[in-house]
């Protein structure tokens, strides 16, 4: 290197050595001679500079930096891949109701629970309590370990109090609901054989005891049934809201809607009569539906009987008469579909219940569409012993009760007996999850995990059964029950082999035929299910429905003058367990429409007469007494209900839910009656109401109640209507133009799009849409919709972007305005699905200023929130008002965090669909046809070098849907199952010409020229009579 | 400049010479305000500071505070927009057309009645800004400016960016003809001053000398503006009424609301700019230069268009019977007969009867009467515009969504904010700015007075 004389200088002023530059030639960074006094140092305005960054530096670094805790995967999970979901198959299960689920998680969190297809019993469906369910795991109120004496202890600890306390207890209890899991009966009977013969007491919040209990008088086996309602050709349900909320309504809707689906290849439909005192879901689907009060349900029970006797030629029974408007219709519509028939009752009067077993075997539909050998375990609570029991432990005879994942403080009628027991106990234990009303009192809480943490079993029915698997790390320090159970029965296997050994011993055998038994349970655990249901065949009668007629007759009356108040349960809160979950909360009811309440149903006659009128959302409450006991509650005019009866929905009042449902509505439990053994849903004497002066807002989704006879909205016709003319009851609007009236089609200002590659549509059938409501919670949990509260909703601002219209019909002629406001007394109900109708002509899209909603390639309205400045002139100039404004900042804001749980603690946005923006204050948000979806489905195809198949894609609603009601799919793809229906032609135009006469467009007139299809309502009635 | 019928009455009564006229309005400016004067300014800023805890509140918590819906997407917000859009097009109105006219009437009334204008237009471009739901960026977004964004680009379809673009330019057309009528008149003052205030006036004047020909641009710019500012008198409301009649809302789908918007502006703007001048008047002593020739002049001009008002809105009716189609008639009979029945009648009443009684050369020639009567006429306008908004939107196609607006504290505190802005301007106006158009005035006198000349 030496040799190298080489010289690199810094610049000229190196080489031509500058004075200026020897100067500063040891100094790395020349300074700015300006900035320099003569003698180097720094001048007053550089002290002053530096000086003010100091100060400005040193603050901002005193400002607390927020701290975000992302723990990144140093080693990859096997199986978890960031923003691709996975998919494990797992079961619902509460109180009973069932339902096997597909969970969907996301870098380890369960987001969304949709229906496993491959089950025979739910097909892939759900309902709105199993969607919301999701959103209890991440209740950061769960109680985060065991408890000792109110105070947070250990596990050790408490299986050493426990065990030596059950010891020395004496008689044992385990309080439940009904257990679908065998493994987990196994569990309880080992723990039982522990402690003397420990007695499991199984009662339901929603007992159906009175039909296991007419099973066991009628049959000889206290069993429930199967119902086929896809088999009816005629189907007489007396109160029970099969649709809704009766035993297993999942199945049981989705059975109903397969008769109810028509199309000119198949111009047939189920004829349905409901006799009911409330408008359930159910009734507001049938054809005929007649108002009865429930001190006459039972004589409208064996009016049917004997009519159907008399058809048969067997001996009628006595009873007092009753008049009851298509009873003899429904006689006669039985009959004429005798084996294809069906008669249910929502009574849980075991007397009616043997009638009713009575009925179906004169019908032989008893191994028809009454299964016996597929019999359900969906109710398996016995109100007799629950009720012993209670005295028992009154008496103080019972030294430790264990409340197994039930909360009978609150929701069994004699709650208040229960709370006082307890302390008699010696030991008390709940594996409730939270502190709820049982769990509250007693001495140990051993928490469970929460059923997307666990592992378990179930045989919903006969031969039919399904596994639950962990979807997530316990999020708190639980122990599953049956863990817990063996523990403490000396056991140290733990469940999960308890369970693998079990299925090992008696499933594999008669199921696991060929393949070994961990390929058996690998694949039953992938699939969810596992089993196949038998041919149903008839199961032969041992008793007569003699005695059970003279006790019916003997305890109803034809002509009772009494107010009677029928006590149902709703869809979106049941039996109140989940209670606590806002989206629930928020559910518009199907009927009434109400969030956030249970009121008070009263028919418009009685509301006349008592002078309460509902403006909008303000009306009264009123007192009720039941048997001595009276509560305030609100009142709502409800069209349909029969007169001289109260109706009052259960699940509310809750006390100790947690922050979100404690103290919403009243509890009505506390109204029920147990003591003629079984729990009686319908209260006939003692009942007084009376009007307040208390004013109060009931906060609905929808305060206007009629269609006002448009066309253009509801379009429906009768069956027999229909036969004659696949177009019947369909609306043509026409525009005069050049001399000829034309289809609003045939005239616009726009081009019309072209769409090369797909064009998604929805076609919605209203004749199998039951209104149950599925679908808005199943958007609300995809979409990460915000919940606002029940003021919000008073203030009409509720976020829904999918919504259920229910119109009631009116008697008034069609030019009386004002009359055609007013449901009819008892009204004919129509559901509307509405949503975004994705308009290819759209109103939204021309007038925004800043270009925010826009048309996209493939016939969606798109929103892009990034963009919205919010003037709202979209949502004026909507026509079918779908859009909806974010008013305030939904998210973590501590105004909402009571209510918006699931974007304001950090517990709660674990359930946020990652692939949906959570949008900020001031912005407008719509459905987007679940537009993530489709992104991630041509995502796949692409990745895989395909096309999309159809099916694949699907929106939230549409998956949710237990009638399969909306169908979702590409328009251009002439072979999808949308296009079928509507019978597409091929094309790429935007405006498509649909050849089905039902499909129609809401407000075809305006020519907005919407991708939301429509197909005519039909009734299968002899003409529009109620 | 022009001839005169002698049988005319004269415009300026009361004999006034030049030097009066001088003296008369500048006095007002050179004086130390009067305590009735502190007393208005005060109870005006007052009103303002209230109002502003309300936009305060509105801006901070979100458009949530208003009484608003899924349903009714606007109400009072866009309700006073129009209302004081409309306000704002009698000055311009008077200063521009009534000048292309030669109507020199408009000389004594002209200058507060732009103050007027560009006072309401103010106001009502802060309501398209504030109702917003992020109008932070909205306020800038609305633009057509080069971005970052990409194609990202203002909508050109959207009636709201006509608007954007009618507000705009008519603000700025009606300040700058406002302002140069104003020079003029800031150089007499400034001639008369002393000091700081010499300083200012001196600048406000743009150093006007009165030579001739700097009298002759005057001329000549004035001319040109008014030729400019008439057709905005037709435009902006006329696109402020396409933010209705281009949607498909029954109610607001309408082709008779241009010349219907417009006529109910003229209607409102001469209706306030009476309110103002009746006071202005009295409490200036200036009842010789407003003279009850001028109030019967306007009031002429407020049943012309009170009645277009009127045949627009039983025209409407008829249409909507006329069209056959389902959805408009029943808006039409709702707004009538609905649960907003009255807001309709009074509206009808305000409107459309009340203004009729100016058919009665006692009522037209009160001064109280006029008065309460332009006040009942803007209360019938912001009826109008309410009854347009809210009865439409309320019960539109699906009656699912039919529903009803309540009013909240915000929404009227946002109202009355705009009252106080409103009504502290126009203070500060009539208190440092010469109220009358002195130089125009003056160029009446010679032609309607006889003692002009001594």
């Amino acid at each position: 290197m030496k040799e190298n004389k080489k010289t690199y200088w810094k610049g000229l002023e190196q080489l031509s050595n500058d004075p200026e530059f020897v100067k500063h030639a040891d100094k790395e960074f020349v300074e700015l001679p300006s900035s320099l006094n003569e003698d180097g140092s720094a001048s007053r305005r550089d002290f002053l500079k530096l000086m003010g960054f100091s100060v400005a530096a040193a603050s901002l670094a005193a400002c607390e930096a927020p701290i975000r805790k992302a723990i990144p995967y140093v080693n990859k999970p096997i199986d978890i891949n960031p923003s691709i979901p996975n998919y494990y198959a797992s079961t619902f299960t509460s109180g009973g109701d069932y339902a096997s689920v597909v969970v969907k998680t996301r870098e380890g969190r369960p987001i969304k629970i949709d229906g496993n297809a491959l089950s025979p019993i739910t097909k892939g469906k759900v309902n709105a309590i199993v969607e919301g369910s999701i959103l209890s795991l991440y209740d950061k109120q769960r109680v985060a370990g065991p408890m000792l004496a109110g105070a947070a202890s250990d596990w050790a600890k408490i299986d050493a109090h426990v065990k030596s306390k059950l010891a020395a207890a004496g008689i044992v209890k385990i309080v439940t609901n009904t257990i679908l899991s065998p493994t987990t009966e196994k569990a309880l009977q080992e723990f039982s054989a522990a402690f003397g013969g420990a007695e499991v007491v199984v009662y339901d919040p929603i007992s159906n005891f009175g039909i296991t209990k007419a099973s066991e008088t009628f049959y000889g086996q206290d069993i429930l049934p199967s119902y086929h309602f896809d088999k009816a050709k005629t189907i007489v349900s007396f109160g029970a809201d099969f649709l809704g909320t009766w035993i297993s309504p999942i199945e049981f809707a989705g059975a109903y809607a397969k008769t109810r689906k028509i199309s000119k290849e198949k111009p047939e439909m189920s004829r349905h009569f409901q006799f009911e005192s409330n408008l359930s879901l159910t009734g507001a689907n049938a054809d005929y539906r007649t108002p009865i009060k429930a001190s006459q349900s039972g004589l409208a029970v064996l009016a049917l009987y004997n009519a159907l006797a008399s058809k048969a030629g067997v001996a009628t029974v006595s009873a007092a008469k009753v008049t009851v408007a298509h009873l003899d219709k429904a006689a006669n519509a039985l009959w004429a579909s005798k084996g294809a028939s069906l008669v249910v009752s929502g009574s849980n009067d075991p007397n009616v219940q043997v009638v009713i077993h009575a009925i179906n075997e004169l019908l032989g539909n008893n191994g028809a569409t009454v299964d016996f050998t597929n019999a359900v375990n969906f109710r398996k609570g016995n109100d007799a012993r629950m009720n012993q029991f209670i005295t028992e432990l009154k008496g103080g005879s019972v030294g430790a009760v264990i409340f197994y994942n039930c909360n009978p403080v609150y929701d069994h009628p004699r709650g208040a007996e229960l709370a006082a027991g307890i302390a008699k106990a010696k030991l008390s234990i709940a594996t409730n999850g939270t502190l709820d009303e049982t769990a509250s009192l007693v001495q140990v809480v051993a928490p469970d995990h929460h059923f997307l943490e666990s592992w378990n079993d179930f045989n919903p029915k006969k031969g039919l059964y399904s596994l639950a698997q962990p979807t997530i790390s316990p999020l708190f320090k639980t122990r599953q029950a049956q863990d817990s159970f063996l523990t403490w029965a000396g056991s140290t296997t733990p469940y999960y082999d308890y369970l693998q050994a079990n299925w090992n011993n008696t499933l594999f055998a008669t199921l696991g035929a060929g393949v070994s038994f961990q390929e058996f349970w690998d694949r039953s655990l992938f699939n969810g299910v596992v089993g196949t249901a038998a041919e149903p065949a008839a199961l032969a009668p041992i008793g007569n429905a003699t005695a059970a007629a003279a006790e019916v007759a003997k305890s109803y009356t034809a002509a009772s003058t009494s107010p009677e108040l029928v006590i149902y349960t709703k869809i979106g809160i049941g039996s109140g367990a989940f209670a606590n979950i806002p989206w629930l909360q928020e559910m518009a009811d199907p009927i009434t429409k109400a969030t956030w309440d249970n009121y008070l149903t009263v028919s418009q006659k009685w509301a006349t007469e008592n002078g309460v009128a509902m403006v909008e959302e303000n009306t009264k409450k009123a007192s009720l007494t039941v048997n001595g006991k009276t509560i305030l509650v609100p009142i709502l005019i409800q069209p349909g209900q029969a007169e001289g009866t109260f109706g009052l929905a259960l699940g509310y009042g809750r006390s100790k839910a947690g922050r979100v449902a404690d103290g919403v509505g009243v509890n009505a439990y506390d109204l029920l009656d147990s003591s003629k053994g079984f729990v009686n849903f319908d209260v006939t004497a003692k009942v007084t109401v009376a009007v307040t002066e208390e004013a109060y807002k009931i906060a609905r989704t929808q305060t206007h109640q009629t269609f006002m006879g448009r066309e253009n909205v509801i379009q429906e016709a009768t069956l027999a209507e229909y036969k004659k003319d696949a177009s019947a009851g369909r609306y043509h609007p026409e525009i005069y133009k050049d001399g000829e009236f034309v289809k609003p089609s045939k005239i616009s200002l726009w081009n019309g799009h072209k769409y090369s590659q797909h064009h998604w549509g929805l076609a919605i059938d209203m004749n199998s849409c039951i209104g149950c409501g599925a679908c808005t919670v199943a958007c609300q949990v995809e979409n990460n919709v915000a919940v606002v509260g029940k003021q919000e909703v008073l203030n009409r601002r509720e976020m829904a972007w999918i919504r259920i219209d229910r119109y009631y019909s009116s008697d008034a002629a069609p030019d009386d305005l004002s009359g055609m406001e007013v449901a009819a007394e008892n009204p004919e109900v129509t559901f509307q699905p509405m949503m975004c109708q994705q308009c290819n002509n759209a109103p939204c899209e021309t007038v925004c200023p800043v270009a925010a909603t826009t048309h996209s390639t493939e016939g969606l309205n798109q929103m892009t929130y990034n963009r919205c400045i919010g003037t709202r002139y979209c949502a004026n100039n909507c026509p079918y008002k779908v859009r909806r404004f974010n008013w305030f900042k939904y998210h973590d804001n501590k105004d909402f965090a009571g209510v918006n749980i699931a974007q304001n603690d950090d517990m709660g946005k674990m359930v946020l669909n990652p692939d949906v923006t959570v949008r900020v204050r001031g912005v407008m948000e719509k459905c987007s046809m679940c537009v993530q979806r489709i992104q991630a489905g041509k995502l796949t195809a692409k990745r895989e070098k395909r096309t999309i198949v159809d099916g694949e894609i699907n929106v939230a609603c549409a998956v949710a849907c237990p009638t399969d009601a909306l169908v979702f799919g590409d328009l251009n793809d002439v072979n999808s199952q949308v296009s079928k229906l509507l019978k597409i032609e091929e094309s790429d135009s935007a405006s498509k010409e649909v050849g089905e006469e039902r499909a129609y467009h809401v407000l075809e007139e305006i020519n907005v020229s919407p991708n939301v299809w429509y197909f005519t309502k039909i009734r299968n009635k002899e003409k529009n009579e109620a | 400049m022009q001839v005169t019928s002698s049988v005319r009455q004269p415009l300026v009564t009361g004999g006034k010479t030049y030097h009066d006229v001088t003296h008369d309005v500048s006095r007002h400016v050179e004086a130390k305000p009067t305590k009735l004067w502190y007393l208005a300014f005060l109870t005006a800023a007052s009103v303002l500071g209230l109002g502003s805890i309300a936009l305060l509140a509105t801006l901070w918590e979100g458009i949530g505070m208003w009484g608003l819906n899924k349903t009714i997407g606007w109400a009072w917000d866009i309700t006073n927009f129009v209302w004081w859009v409309g306000i704002g097009h009698a000055g311009t109105l008077i200063s521009a057309v009534l000048l292309l006219f030669r109507q020199k009437w408009r000389t004594s009334i002209n200058r507060a009645a732009e103050a007027m204008t560009i006072f309401a237009v103010i106001c009502a471009a802060m309501f398209p800004v504030i109702h917003m739901g992020r109008p932070w960026l909205g306020a800038y977004w609305v633009f057509p400016l080069p971005n970052t964004y990409g194609s990202l680009w203002a909508n050109f379809n959207s009636p709201l960016l006509w608007d954007v673009f009618a507000i705009s330019t008519y603000f700025s057309v009606s300040l700058v003809f406002w302002y140069i009528g104003l020079i003029p008149d800031f150089a007499t003052i400034r001639d008369r001053a002393t000091g700081l205030r010499k300083i200012i006036y001196g600048a406000l004047s743009f150093g006007w000398d009165g030579a001739a020909k700097t009298w002759m641009r005057y001329e000549s710019v004035s001319l040109i503006l008014a030729g400019l500012a008439t057709p905005l008198v037709l435009s902006v409301h006329t696109i402020v009424s396409f933010d209705f009649a281009t949607s498909v809302i029954p109610g607001w789908h309408t082709t008779i609301f241009p010349p219907y918007f417009v006529a109910g502006a003229i209607f409102s703007g001469f209706a306030m700019v009476l309110t103002l001048m009746i006071i202005t008047r009295k409490v200036y002593k200036l009842e010789d230069y407003i003279t009850i020739g001028h109030i019967e002049l306007m009031n002429i001009v407020i049943i012309i268009t009170g009645s277009i008002v009127g045949i627009a809105y039983i025209t409407e009716f008829f249409m909507a019977w006329y069209s056959g189609v389902e959805a408009e008639q029943y808006a039409f009979i709702n707004r009538a007969t609905g649960p907003y029945w009255w807001a309709y009648w009074s509206m009808m009443t305000c409107n459309v009867i009340s203004p009729q009684l100016f058919w009665i050369k006692k009522i037209r020639t009160s001064i109280v009467a006029t008065f309460a009567l332009s006040i009942v006429v803007n209360i019938g306008m912001w009826f109008e515009r309410f009854v347009i908004i809210v009865t439409s939107l309320h019960r539109d196609y699906l009656p699912s969504s039919w529903a009803m607006f309540y009013p909240t504290w915000a929404d009227i505190g946002v109202y009355l904010f705009t009252f106080g802005l409103f009504f502290t301007l126009f203070f500060l106006f009539a208190k440092f700015f010469p109220v009358i158009n002195m130089a125009e005035v003056k160029s009446v006198l010679k032609s309607s007075s006889e003692k002009a000349h001594k």
